[in-house]
């Protein structure tokens, strides 16, 4: 039988665990220490729990850490990991280092239920959702883990149709006997499901950004199902409505498609949707996916498109786009993976 | 267009809920508010549970709301919904979403029961001319199959069954049909139901030369 892997496990949890084994409840502190901040591998190296301890605990669990099986690195440092998770199955998470930060993208789901025309991993399809323990594995077992400052969720799959175990991933980077992060050093980006996102935002302090790509309901229909589900007034009233405080941030993501949504009519409709809030709109070039009808628009159109939103007060960057020569779009690099497992 | 952004439940009792084959139930209460063909409500048992979004299957002007839905033998709430019993209470949303027909000319494509959307509309009287592509993998699983062929806005019900072989259908799947048809129809294209068909389908659609804005799609996650 396979052990249970304690990596992703939150604190509630883990004094469970403790519980039922019969151990004292101060374990399961120490047990998270070992996980989170000395990041062992073996059950074993608990040094400060008893051996009969350990060895209980053994029979039944193991620590649940692995390395990634591949990596692409670009021409501007970033790196693209690849980790294997279920049967020949793999996610993406791309290590962004820049300046004074670097940001890891973590993937929570294996594929993707929402279908996103523009999207690599929508053409995946769904494979399961990852645990907490699959997305703490991401920051555990990367390299360079010393020297992460920020992570976001926008890898592969939609966070909010995963919420528990995101959460709870969010809780072991955030809570004291996890990784003590700050929560301002964390983003979800979510598509808008309505309800779970009004969920996180109630019950984490993370950042939020909202995949945009197009202020008008009918065209962002075209490009995101969800649109026919949870429309993109819906989400921004959601957004409109909640109390952000001073630390707390919103952004939107928008992916500039040529001809497609970046004419000055689509800047001075999102300047209407947007130009009251206290927010940042990030313009991000489109990497095109194979066969897809939808193209990147030209730097200059960016920056008119950007101009335009700026001269209205509207807090606009464009992004830049990093690791283009690795398949920045994700989704990509475990295509190609799992095409060669076939 | 009812869009609301709050979505607020409210306790009713269920009328009926009846099995149509193995793990698919038709469901139906007592209609509370006016909605457009096309779109979803939300259900579920408790206060505090999430919901789930169920497309409305029944006609705008019907007294009651039916719904049709496929047991996910793994799934929180659709098992303990096959469960309920007439008279028992469930918390049912008010109408969102927006898969609404442009009452032109289109072709229909669904898998499962994706096709409640559709069944809507036809109840309500939708204009214009439909082709309606419908999958599934056995013949008995093209649901309200005889509603179907009656209906006089379809002018091509196209079944296709992926595991039997049928003198009425289309042997194989929705994708193998799209691939076969020399000329497609230059209309608007509709698609509803699970994740990967809607994907695969859009994808052979935009190949086959059909504009990625004259297609909109509903997903089922
Ligand atoms: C727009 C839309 C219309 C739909 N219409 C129909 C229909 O007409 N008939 C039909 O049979 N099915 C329909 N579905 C699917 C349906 O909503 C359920 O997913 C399905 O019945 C299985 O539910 P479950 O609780 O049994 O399964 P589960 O596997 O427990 O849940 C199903 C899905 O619900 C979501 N979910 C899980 N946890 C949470 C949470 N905490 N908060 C919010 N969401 C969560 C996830 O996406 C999950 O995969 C529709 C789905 C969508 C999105
Ligand atoms: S963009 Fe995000 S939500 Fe949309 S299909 Fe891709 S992974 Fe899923």
């Amino acid at each position: 039988m396979d052990k249970i892997k304690l990596l992703g496990k939150t604190l509630t949890e883990l004094q469970e665990i403790v519980l039922e084994l019969g151990l004292p409840k101060f374990n399961a502190k120490q047990i998270a220490q070992w996980l989170y901040k000395h990041n062992v591998s073996d059950i074993d190296e608990m040094t400060n729990l008893s051996k009969k301890a350990r060895e209980r605990m053994s029979e039944k669990y193991e620590v649940g850490a692995y390395t990634h099986t591949n990596v692409q690195t670009s021409v501007d440092g970033t790196k693209k990991y690849l980790f294997p998770t279920m049967k020949d199955q793999f996610i993406e998470s791309a290590y962004i280092p820049d300046r004074d930060r670097a940001t890891l993208c973590v993937s929570s789901q294996v594929g993707c239920k929402m279908g996103c025309l523009f999207c690599m991993t929508a053409r995946q399809g769904f494979m399961g959702h990852l645990t907490s323990g699959d997305i703490v594995n991401q920051v555990r077992s990367l390299p360079e883990r010393e020297k992460l400052t920020n992570i976001v969720y926008m890898g592969m799959g939609e966070p909010l149709d995963n919420l528990e175990e995101v959460l709870k991933s969010i809780e072991i980077f955030t809570s004291d006997y996890g990784y003590a992060m700050s929560p301002r050093r964390i983003t979800l980006s979510t598509i808008g499901l309505v309800p779970a996102m009004q969920e996180f935002l109630d019950r984490s302090e993370a950042h939020l950004a909202i995949s945009l790509h197009s202020p008008f309901e009918q065209e962002r229909k075209q490009l995101m199902p969800i649109e026919s589900v949870y429309s993109l007034h819906s989400v921004i009233d959601t957004v409109k409505k909640f109390d952000f405080g001073r630390q707390r941030r919103v952004s939107f993501e928008y992916i500039m498609f040529d001809g497609v949504n970046d004419s000055p009519r689509h800047a001075r409709e999102l300047i209407k949707l947007l130009g009251d809030m206290r927010c940042r709109i990030n313009l991000i070039k489109f990497h095109p996916i194979p066969d897809s009808p939808l193209k990147g628009c030209s730097r200059e159109k960016m920056e008119a498109f950007e101009n335009i939103l700026k001269a209205k007060g509207v807090m606009t960057t464009i992004r830049s786009s990093r690791g283009e020569d690795i398949f920045a779009a994700c989704g990509l690099l475990s295509t190609k993976e799992r095409s060669k497992k076939r | 267009m009812a869009n609301d952004i709050q979505i607020e439940f409210k306790q009713l009792n269920l009328i009926s809920n009846t099995q149509i084959i193995d793990g698919v139930y038709s469901l139906r209460f007592k209609r509370f508010f006016d909605f457009t063909p096309g779109q979803v409500i939300s259900i579920k048992l408790t206060e505090d549970m999430p919901g789930r979004l169920y497309s409305i299957a029944s006609s705008s002007s019907s007294e009651f709301i039916d719904i049709l839905f496929k047991v996910r033998p793994e799934g929180l709430l659709s098992p303990q919904l096959a469960n309920l019993k007439s008279g028992e209470k469930m918390y049912v949303s008010t109408p969102m979403g927006n898969f609404i027909d442009q009452q032109t000319d289109a072709v229909w494509i669904a898998s499962g029961t994706g096709i409640a959307p559709y069944l809507s509309m036809i109840r309500s009287g939708t204009k214009g001319t439909k082709t309606l592509i419908y999958g599934a993998s056995y013949r008995n699983h093209f649901y309200n199959d005889k509603e179907l062929q009656n209906s006089n806005i379809i002018d091509n019900y196209v079944r296709c069954c992926s595991r039997e072989q049928h003198n009425d259908c289309f042997y194989g799947r929705i994708t193998a049909y799209i691939d076969q048809i020399k000329d497609l129809p230059n209309r608007k294209y509709y698609l509803c139901g699970n994740p990967d068909m809607v994907v695969e389908v859009r994808d052979k659609l935009i190949k086959r030369g059909i504009a990625f804005n004259d297609i909109l799609a509903e997903i089922y996650f």
